[in-house]
C-alpha cells in the first residue's frame, strides 16, 4: 500500500523528502551511494593535493587550491545529504575507516607528474561530470539539490585539467610525452568509474525503478567516451585504445574491453595507493580530535556563562 | 564526550534587499563556528551578502506528506486572486 503509493510518487516525478515514507531498500541503497560518493570527494583530496606545493606557476597553484576546497566543499554537501537519511556524520566516517564504506577507485592510482593533474581534472572529473549532470534528476531531494550546486561549481574542474593538458602536448616534447603517458595511465581507470557492465551490475534494476539512478552504467559510459574522443584529437593526443572507433551505425564510438580483473583489485584494496589514502584519512581525522573537543569544550563554556 | 555536533541550516542573502533563501546545512558546536563554515562552504564565490544561521532543532515544519489537507483551506479561495474579478471592458491601470 505504502509502497505503491511510493512507486506512483517515483513515477510521477515528484522528488521524495526525508519525512517522506520510503521503502527500507530504498533508503539502504541511498545512504550506500551517497556516502561513497562523498567518502569519494574527501580522499579525492589527496592526490592533488600532492601536488599543491609543486605547482608550476602561481596562478597553478592558486587554481589547484580553490579546486582541492571545492572538493572538499562537496563532500560535506553530500555528507549533509546523507545524513537526512538517518545516519551520523561519524557513523559514515567509521564506515570509511572500518572498509565497510567504499570511495571512487579511481583515487588510489598516484599522481605521478603534473600532467596527472590535467588528466584528472579532464578525464576523473569529466567522467564525475557526467554521471552527476544526470544525478540532478535522481528522484531524492537533498541529492538532487546538492548534484545541481555540484555541478555548477564542477565545470571549472574539468577546464582547468585540460588547459592543462593542451599546454603540455603544445609545449615540449618531453611535455607532450608526459601528457600522453598521463592520459594512457588515467584512460581505463576513468571509463571504469560508470561501474560494471550492466548485466553485472546487480543493483541497476532498483536504482532505475527507483530513479536513483535515471541512466545506467553502460549508457553514462558511452556518453563520456563521445564526448571525450575529440577533445583528446584537438590536443594532438592518442587514446590508448586500438579498438576504438566510430560506429555510424550505432552513432556512438565503439571501444575495447576493460580489464574488470584490475578494477575489482583495485575495489578489493590491492590497488597501489589504497591503504595510503585511508591511513591519511585516519591520521587527519586523530589529528584532528583536539580541535572537535576544544570547540566543544568553547561551547559549553559559552552556555554555562549565559546560565550563570 | 560525544563528537557529533549541532547541525544549523544555513540561509543566504543573495544581493542586498532580496530575502534569505535555505541553501544547505552545516555542523558546528557554536554560533560563531556556524558562520565561518556557513561562509566558506556556501560563499566561495560571493553567492551571499548576508547569512543567517540557526539551530535545524529550532525548524518547525509542516509534513510534505499528506500536505494537501493542511493547505486545503486556501484551496477554494480564488477571490483571493486579481484574476477572479471581472472588469469592465477598457478599463486602464488597475
Amino acid at each position: 500500500m505504502n509502497e505503491n503509493k511510493f512507486q506512483d510518487k517515483i513515477d510521477s516525478e515528484r522528488k521524495i523528502e526525508p519525512k517522506d515514507w520510503m521503502p527500507e531498500a530504498y533508503r539502504k541503497h541511498l545512504i550506500r551511494q551517497i556516502s561513497q560518493h562523498a567518502h569519494s570527494e574527501i580522499i579525492g583530496m589527496q592526490p592533488e593535493g600532492n601536488w599543491i606545493s609543486r605547482a608550476p606557476s602561481l596562478r597553478a597553484k592558486m587554481i589547484l587550491l580553490a579546486k582541492v576546497q571545492d572538493e572538499a566543499g562537496h563532500g560535506l554537501y553530500l555528507y549533509s545529504a546523507c545524513e537526512t537519511l538517518g545516519v551520523s556524520r561519524q557513523e559514515l566516517i567509521q564506515q570509511l575507516h572500518d572498509g565497510k564504506a567504499k570511495y571512487s577507485s579511481i583515487f588510489n592510482y598516484p599522481t605521478l607528474s603534473w600532467a596527472d593533474m590535467g588528466a584528472i581534472g579532464w578525464l576523473v572529473d569529466g567522467a564525475a561530470i557526467v554521471n552527476q549532470v544526470s544525478l540532478q534528476r535522481t528522484s531524492y531531494g537533498p541529492y538532487s539539490r546538492g548534484m545541481i550546486k555540484i555541478c555548477k561549481e564542477e565545470s571549472f574542474h574539468q577546464r582547468q585539467g585540460y588547459e592543462i593538458m593542451a599546454e603540455m602536448a603544445s609545449g615540449t616534447p618531453e611535455q607532450k610525452e608526459m601528457a600522453q603517458d598521463a592520459l594512457n595511465r588515467f584512460w581505463w581507470p576513468s571509463i571504469m568509474m560508470f561501474g560494471p557492465h550492466d548485466g553485472d551490475s546487480p543493483r541497476t534494476g532498483n536504482a532505475m525503478k527507483w530513479k536513483i539512478k535515471r541512466q545506467t552504467n553502460d549508457e553514462l559510459r558511452q556518453s563520456f567516451i563521445d564526448k571525450t574522443v575529440h577533445q583528446a584529437e584537438i590536443i594532438g593526443l592518442t587514446i590508448p585504445d586500438p579498438d576504438l572507433k566510430w560506429n555510424e551505425e550505432r552513432g556512438h564510438y565503439d571501444f575495447g574491453k576493460m580489464d574488470w580483473d584490475e578494477f575489482w583489485d583495485v575495489v578489493n584494496g590491492k590497488g597501489p595507493c589504497n591503504k595510503q589514502r585511508l591511513d591519511h584519512h585516519k591520521k587527519a581525522h586523530i589529528d584532528g580530535k583536539w580541535v572537535r573537543e576544544a570547540a566543544k569544550a568553547y561551547s559549553k563554556k559559552q552556555k554555562d556563562l549565559i546560565i550563570n | 564526550m560525544s563528537e557529533n555536533t549541532n547541525v544549523w541550516e544555513v540561509f543566504i542573502q543573495s544581493k542586498n534587499g532580496l530575502a534569505h533563501k535555505h541553501v544547505g546545512n552545516v555542523h558546528a558546536s557554536d554560533k560563531e563556528m556556524a558562520l565561518q563554515n556557513a561562509r566558506d562552504l556556501y560563499t566561495r564565490r560571493n553567492e551571499g551578502s548576508c547569512i543567517w544561521v540557526v539551530k535545524s532543532e529550532y525548524i518547525v515544519s509542516s509534513e510534505s506528506e499528506d500536505g494537501e489537507a493542511f493547505f486545503d483551506p486556501s484551496n477554494d479561495k480564488m477571490y483571493r486572486h486579481p484574476t477572479f474579478y471581472n472588469m469592465p471592458e477598457g478599463a486602464k491601470h488597475i
